[in-house]
């Protein structure tokens, strides 16, 4: 093979501009998966804008302001953004090799996630049986599919730490578990910036209507 | 036990379908048999099922491409000749629920499975090798990507003889996509089969762009990236900004045919012009997502056989990005009829006139790259050519259609399908077949016919234009589109024409069978020792052809736009490097697999058989468990080996 002979290249080009070769496996798998989420975001998005268009259509059914207990969602609410916060000191523990804090705050965050899907799952099973399912109306199909599928994706986030966590025990903080814990801890956060977007969008601003 | 499914569902008492689909059938299994009795099964498996190489991937996304144009091009001969001859008094040979299934199943089949499937197989092919990198970033997800657009295929396919294919045309608008206008499994058919490839592409758009972000060869900087590595990072860009449009609003028509709810019907607060935003708004930067690949083509053709750079690089690459970002601004031009009122039309009429503003800019370069070059006329450059002369016309009637008062009097016209075709046909099939007699010849190690490459060109330049230019006076004349039945016998000349057309065009796939068949038997003639048949510009030409698994022993260094150019002209004397092992990925069985149980459960979901449906979710779950938990996924090729085989490479030792 001839082009290796050439000269390397000046030490200038590999900084800033790309020119440095090809990155580190945990910058590309980190980075593929940021360009995954941001798909998802889309996804969402997708939803939100049918959510805002069908937020009116109520067909002479109940209305977000009837339907919405603020205080609950923001029990549920809180619940979420605490899980971030402690995923987030539970990647600084895994990052530092503390495997038993990591532990203790994977737990604390699976805790709250599942709180929050319970108080969801209540309120969902609240409306359904006050007759207002998502086969009601314009505006409850919009609202359920949408808050429906941060649930969901919430509930596989729950399932893939406990998978990842058992990476932990049987493996340790060993450099491909990290990454893989480096795109959850990437997922879950994203799933808060989402509900923050629910919760204005559908919540404070259905309350409000 | 099995849902909707029973016997009924295979239309035994329609002679039509049913010869066709037994005839697919019978040379299904006949190449299933022939590899059987021929014992190749091992080597399938072992070569490419299982391959995660991005070059195989590449070649099997082209092959199923070629494969599923013949079966669009079957439909499209169908539909031209009822056409033809259903007029007046005549009812032609297709009874309109049959007839509505075929435009239905072609436009789906030629935007999904054939337009894609070669863009994303050439982008796969050359992407990672002009930018002088070993693979793709996650080259297990590339196959599980590639073998979920082969599982639409097969869904999609499988609609002909079990059940029905949709019969509301290649968009599925609602309300009659409806369950209370489409009660039947059509519409289930065209929505999974999309959904599950749907989301291959996704995974396709997540893995380039990340590769041409962050995995390039040493010194290849932004502004060294080869052009059509450019336009493939637009592409994927789009791919991950629009897809996920078109999965939500599936997902939406899917929950109003299966729960029930509300989005698009009549009733209840349903919206129907919401799922036609939003189809469009992932349909337009669609368009895109096929066309700018094939304008990254065409811009390795034109310089390489030129002998010249590409005229104004950097404008090409602003003129990318600037159709990349305005692509999202032009979707309600599809619909200008929906009456949002004059200020919204005129708003994305003047848009639509400025996106033809780089593509325009864009012609010129490749004008000016071609002036005064020396000008080799293979096949490439004849595409080349018939392109630009095609798709400026296109583009033109485009911008036509583009002003909201013509499009009141054209929309859903005989002219705008010319339009489409005139840009699809003479942009994306043109591009397409110019890479692939372009990098042909890397992929294989010998090169693909001239005389049959220019018999087919000529055939597809003048079909073309014998079956649309006829469209374009009908649209004129008040024809609309989708037409089962002609009433005014004065447009059967033209439609006639439109037909001969088709046949010519029949020609052109002919002649590319031929040539395929005619390079195989000759290849021995035509063997590409030297790794670089074209007197090439980029790195892909800087190893053999084929390429080793790895591409580059050495990752080569880059310097310039054009690298391989540059290291040509400086001619310095080969000098065998110290080579070191190279780790590469493992091949996985997973993408295979995967394909296995998403069509078992996509199927499943078509006839509602639920117990299939959560067999196959669990299995889907525990796959993605098992391979989660695997590390060892890479393997090391040592040293030695390399050096034998880069020392057994005919290449070695020309001056470079």
């Amino acid at each position: 093979m001839t082009i290796a002979t050439f000269d390397a290249v000046p030490t200038a080009l590999a900084r800033g501009r790309g020119g440095g070769g090809p990155a580190p496996t945990r910058i590309v798998v980190a980075y593929g998966f940021w360009i995954f989420i941001l798909s998802d975001i889309v996804m969402f998005s997708g939803l939100f804008a049918a959510y805002a268009v069908l937020s009116g259509n109520t067909a002479r059914g109940p209305t977000g302001r009837e339907l919405f207990d603020l205080r609950n969602v923001f029990i549920e609410t809180m619940c979420l953004l605490f899980s971030s916060y402690t995923c987030g000191l539970g990647a600084l523990s895994a990052e530092r090799r503390q495997p038993a804090r990591f532990l203790i705050f994977a737990a604390l965050t699976f805790v709250l996630g599942a709180a929050f899907l319970v108080i969801e799952c209540s309120e969902f099973a609240g409306m359904v049986e006050k007759g207002a399912g998502p086969s009601r109306s314009g505006f409850l199909s919009g609202f359920f599919t949408l808050v429906g599928t941060h649930g969901i994706h919430v509930t596989s986030g729950l399932i893939w730490l406990i998978y990842l966590v058992a990476q932990v025990i049987a493996k340790g903080l060993r450099a491909a578990v990290l990454r893989r814990l480096l795109c959850w801890s990437l997922f879950w956060h994203a799933l808060d910036i989402v509900w923050v977007g629910v919760f204005t969008l559908v919540y404070l601003m259905g309350d409000f209507r | 036990m099995l849902g909707r499914l029973s016997w009924a569902a295979i239309p035994f008492n329609e002679p039509l379908p049913i010869i066709s689909a037994a005839v697919v059938v019978i040379v299904i299994l006949a190449v299933l048999g022939l590899v059987t009795v021929k014992g190749w099964w091992p080597y399938l498996w072992r070569e490419w099922l299982t391959s995660v190489d991005h070059k195989r991937i590449g070649v099997m996304y082209f092959a199923l491409g070629l494969v599923m144009l013949l079966r669009g091009f079957s439909d499209a001969i169908m539909m031209r000749t009822q056409q033809a001859i259903a007029v007046g008094n005549a009812q032609g040979y297709l009874p309109p629920q049959h007839y509505d299934q075929i435009f239905s199943a072609h436009g789906t089949i030629m935007i999904f499975f054939v337009a894609m499937p070669f863009v994303i197989g050439l982008m796969n092919f050359a992407v990672p090798l002009q930018l002088g990198v070993r693979d793709v970033a996650f080259p297990v997800l590339n196959s599980v990507s590639f073998w979920l657009t082969a599982s639409g295929v097969l869904l999609i396919n499988a609609s002909l003889v079990i059940g029905n294919f949709a019969r509301t045309g290649w968009m599925g608008y609602p309300p009659l996509s409806e369950l209370a206008f489409s009660p039947d499994v059509g519409v289930d058919y065209y929505l999974w089969s999309l959904q599950i490839s749907g989301i291959g592409t996704l995974l396709t758009g997540v893995n380039f762009v990340t590769t041409i972000l962050k995995l390039r060869a040493p010194g290849m900087i932004y502004f060294r990236m080869p052009v059509f590595c450019w336009t493939a990072l637009a592409a994927n860009l789009l791919i991950v900004a629009a897809f996920p449009i078109l999965t939500a609003t599936f997902v939406m028509l899917l929950l109003d045919r299966y729960l029930g709810m509300h989005f698009f019907t009549n009733d209840a607060g349903g919206n129907q012009m919401m799922y036609v935003n939003l189809f469009w708004a992932w349909g337009h930067p669609e368009v895109y997502i096929l066309i700018l690949p094939c304008f990254g083509v065409f811009s390795e053709v034109a310089a390489t056989f030129s002998g010249k750079g590409l005229f104004s690089y950097r404008s090409m690459v602003w003129a990318t990005l600037g159709i990349c970002i305005l692509s999202f601004t032009v979707w309600l031009h599809h619909f200008f009829t929906m009456g949002a009122g004059a200020d919204v039309n005129a708003f994305f009429g003047i848009m639509s006139a400025i996106i033809a503003v780089p593509t325009g800019a864009k012609v010129f370069n490749w004008l000016f790259t071609l002036f005064r070059g020396r000008i080799v006329f293979r096949t490439p450059v004849l595409f080349l050519i018939g392109f630009m002369v095609t798709f400026v016309i296109g583009g033109l009637t485009g911008v036509l259609l583009a002003v909201p008062p013509v499009d009141f009097v054209l929309h859903n016209s005989a002219f705008l399908v010319a339009h489409f075709h005139n840009v699809i046909i003479g942009g994306v099939v043109y591009g397409a077949l110019a890479g692939y007699n372009y990098w042909f010849p890397k992929a294989f190690g010998f090169t693909l016919d001239e005389w049959w490459g220019k018999a087919s060109f000529w055939c597809w330049l003048i079909g073309f234009y014998l079956a649309f230019t006829p469209l374009y006076v009908l649209g004129m004349m008040g024809m609309t589109r989708r037409l089962e039945h002609i009433p005014d016998p004065g447009w059967q000349p033209l439609l006639l024409v439109a037909e001969a057309g088709a046949i010519v065009i029949f020609g052109g796939i002919l002649c590319q069978i031929a040539q395929l068949y005619v390079s195989i038997r000759t290849r021995e003639q035509r063997l590409d020792l030297t790794g670089d048949p074209w007197n090439g510009r980029t790195l892909e030409w800087a190893t053999s052809s084929p390429p080793p698994p790895y591409n580059f022993a050495v990752l080569p260094r880059v310097e310039t736009i054009d690298a391989f150019w540059h290291m040509k002209r400086r001619g310095q004397a080969p000098v065998e490097p110290a080579y070191e092992p190279i780790e590469m990925p493992r091949n996985s069985p997973i993408g295979f697999v995967t394909a296995f149980f998403a069509v078992v459960t996509g199927f499943a979901l078509i006839w509602h058989i639920w117990w299939i449906v959560i067999l196959g979710l669990l299995a889907a779950a525990v796959g993605v468990l098992v391979f989660g938990w695997s590390e060892n996924r890479e393997r090391e090729i040592p040293a030695a080996e390399i050096a034998r085989m880069e020392r057994a490479r005919p290449g070695l030792g020309r001056s470079a």
